[in-house]
């Protein structure tokens, strides 16, 4: 049972020569086991907490704290963070010219567990993670991203949460960009990560869609950099209905 | 006819870092002063090529103090020792310039060339025998021993052979050499050149490629080692239906000026040339420069060309200078184009590959053996790719973890200044002509 725990935690970013704060004071705790969606308009801040939490050094944390189990996560580099449990689906994966996926996992999955894999189970893991993914073998060769539509992108993505079996793992807007028939084979990917494993979740999603395959147990709606409002299923509901709109009017008092 | 023209800046896969010191300068087509590069002079006489002031287009970029010695015919004393390990059935005989047949595929194009084929000295001749099909390389190793030494290596490939040469500089001392690679009709011939130098070495070398009719010539240059390297690549066709590969791949580290000119030049019609240069820098004072002259001439209809160098910039200070020139005399060809990007270390790249766990130093090895791999493969010879693979990587090892630190904090990086990835270099745009 591990827990992630963000408190009151503000992240600016340098822009235009001055510094601009995103998140502005966000608290969130998530247990092994559980997921949570969390639900925002477009530039609210969400990548802004999934990278703030992986260690993107573009993200400055001017306040509050990120823990693992009490570990200070802020205080870790970008790999550290990794191999104590952290793993983040990106929104924009980006290309590894040069480098096969195949290479690309295997080194990732060696530098996770400190250890190389067993060659015969990883084989055997990989290529049935893939085939769960509805990904063709001939992709282990080609290079990381390179050439990859956005929906290969991100299968490509949950096949590596699937093989490096992270504590948590972050979602940002894997949804975004599939048809329906991707959307399914990613979902089923990410249910069976839930299921196997006591991992602990946070899907960022900026649409409902997704709600229907992955049910998450919390929602929080995330307006202007902190989260407004947190529920269950329901929530999810609600926003279908009626959109970010009520959100967005900023509450008088 | 399509002529595509372009200087990528490396937005896609090669990002800056605002604020860096790094420079990285390309220029396009058009900074060139000379009138044509047909102009440049060619000669066997030494008195032919006033002594460079530095200032001249094909000096210019060469570190001047370091070479200017080798502009004298004195320069060199001894002959450097050659190993010649050649299967079966390939000839192999030294002697002097005439008594190998030298300079029927080769004339100096510089004064250094010209003052080495006056040195004379011992000349070697690899001969490949006609329809003769070689199932493994013929290897060369030149073996500096300190001293100042001249040579001319002559490889000539007979009418429908096949065959790899790897053409290896090690060691130290000071070497101007001269290379003569003759592919005859039909032959299939792919020559290596690797500079692999001890660190204080120089060299300044001039390889001409004559393609016959109907060949396929790969050249192939890797450069990794010396103090000074530069190396002259001119090609040209003997008959129509030629196809040249220029490939070439280096790494530049700290003190080091790797320089890499080529020129193809086409008259007969119907041949193919495409160029392919990639390297890496790393250290304040790496420096690599990469001229690439095509000239189409007006008789070479039929001609399809393509040229492209590409840089990654590892460290501040280091810089690389990368000059693509195209000259095209007719418009009645295949298709012609160059592009040249000079990039600095994706920042990106590397959070992508740590936030799946890899150490900082790991990491950035990975995305420069993944930029050298596919052109690495492309040598052919496994035993070769292997043993440079494993040189990058041990440069990378001595030298990264030191250039690493200069970049990101040790721990926590949640106080990193922002380096915006995915944005432009200060890689010129192209000047169109
Ligand atoms: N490097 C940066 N420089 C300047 N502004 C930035 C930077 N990174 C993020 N921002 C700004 O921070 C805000 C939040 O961005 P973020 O990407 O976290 O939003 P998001 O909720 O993920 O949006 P989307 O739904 O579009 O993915 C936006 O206004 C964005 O423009
Ligand atoms: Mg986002």
């Amino acid at each position: 049972m591990a827990t992630l725990e963000i408190r009151d935690l503000h992240v600016s970013v340098e822009a235009d020569g001055g510094s601009k704060e995103i998140l502005r004071g966000v608290d969130l705790t998530i247990r092994s086991g559980e997921t949570h969606a969390i639900m925002g308009p477009n530039g609210s801040g969400k990548s802004t907490l999934a990278y703030s939490i992986a260690g993107h050094p573009k993200y400055e944390v001017t306040g509050g704290s990120v823990t693992l189990d009490g570990e200070d996560v802020l205080e870790m580099s970008v790999d550290e963070r990794a191999r104590a449990g952290l793993f983040l689906a990106m929104q924009y994966p980006v290309e590894v010219p040069g480098v096969t996926v195949s290479n690309f996992l295997r080194t990732a999955k060696t530098a996770i567990d400190g250890e190389a894999p067993k060659l015969r189970t990883w084989v055997k893991d990989v290529r049935s993670a893939m085939e769960g993914l509805r990904m063709d073998a001939s992709f282990a060769e080609r290079n990381v991203n390179e050439g990859f539509s956005g929906g290969e992108k991100k299968r490509h993505e949950i096949l590596q949460m699937e093989l490096l079996r992270p504590k948590f793992a972050i979602l940002d807007e894997t949804d975004s960009g599939l048809d329906v028939d991707a959307l399914k084979v990613v979902s089923e990917g990410v249910n069976r990560v839930r299921q196997g494993n006591d991992v602990g979740m946070l899907l960022i999603t900026h649409y409902t869609r997704i709600l229907r395959y992955i049910t998450p147990d919390f929602v929080h709606v995330f307006v202007d950099g902190k989260v407004a409002e947190q529920g269950g299923p329901e929530l999810a509901d609600a926003l279908e209905e009626s959109g970010y709109d009520r959100f967005l009017t900023p509450a008088a008092g | 006819m399509t002529v595509v023209e372009e200087n990528r800046t490396p937005g896609d896969e090669l990002a800056d870092t605002p604020g860096a010191t790094g420079r990285a300068h390309s220029h396009g087509a058009g900074t060139v002063p000379d009138a044509s590069r047909a102009a440049r002079r060619t000669s066997f006489e030494v008195a032919d090529f006033a002594v460079p002031t530095g200032r001249e287009e094909e000096w210019r970029f060469s570190p001047f103090a370091r070479i200017k010695a080798l502009f004298e015919v004195a320069a060199a004393e001894s002959a450097p020792a050659l190993e010649v390990s050649a299967p079966e059935g390939v000839e192999v005989r030294s002697g002097s310039l005439e008594e190998v047949g030298a300079g029927t595929g080769f004339v100096p194009g510089d004064r250094v060339a010209a003052a080495a084929w006056q040195a004379g000295g011992q000349a070697h001749l690899v001969r490949i025998p006609a329809e003769a099909e070689l199932d493994e390389p013929v290897l060369l190793t030149l073996r500096g021993t300190g001293g100042a030494t001249s040579g001319h290596l002559v490889v000539d490939a007979g009418r429908h052979s096949r065959a790899t040469v790897v053409l290896d500089h090690v060691g130290s001392g000071t070497h101007r050499g001269g290379v003569e690679v003759r592919a005859g009709d039909g032959a299939q011939l792919t020559f290596v050149t690797l500079q692999e130098w001890d660190s204080g070495a120089v060299q300044v070398s001039q390889q001409d490629v004559l393609v016959g009719r109907d060949a396929t010539v790969k050249h192939f240059a890797v450069t990794l080692g010396g103090d000074v390297v530069r190396l002259s690549t001119n090609v040209r066709y003997a008959a129509p239906g030629g196809d040249a590969q220029c490939l070439g791949l280096y790494f530049s580290d700290a003190g080091q000026h790797l320089e890499h000119r080529l020129f193809v030049d086409h008259e007969a019609t119907h041949c193919k040339s495409y160029v392919e240069y990639k390297g890496a820098l790393q250290g304040e004072t790496a420096r690599s420069v990469w001229i690439g002259d095509v000239l189409i001439r007006a008789a070479a209809e039929g001609t399809e060309t393509y040229e492209l160098n590409r840089n990654l910039v590892l460290t501040d200070g280091a810089r690389a200078d990368s000059v693509p020139n195209l000259e095209i005399e007719t418009g009645e060809i295949v298709g012609a184009g160059h592009a040249s990007a000079t990039g600095r270390f994706d920042d990106e790249q590397l959070f992508y590959l740590q936030s799946r766990g890899l150490a900082e130093a790991d990491a950035r090895r990975l995305v420069v053996r993944g930029f050298f791999a596919d052109i690495l493969q492309r040598i052919g010879v496994p035993a070769v790719q292997e043993r440079l693979l494993a040189t990058i990587e041990t440069e990378l090892e001595t030298t990264m973890p030191a250039a690493a630190g200069a970049t990101v904090p040790a721990a926590g990086s949640s106080t990193m200044p922002a380096p915006a990835g995915g944005q432009q270099t200060d890689a010129e745009k192209a000047e169109e002509n």
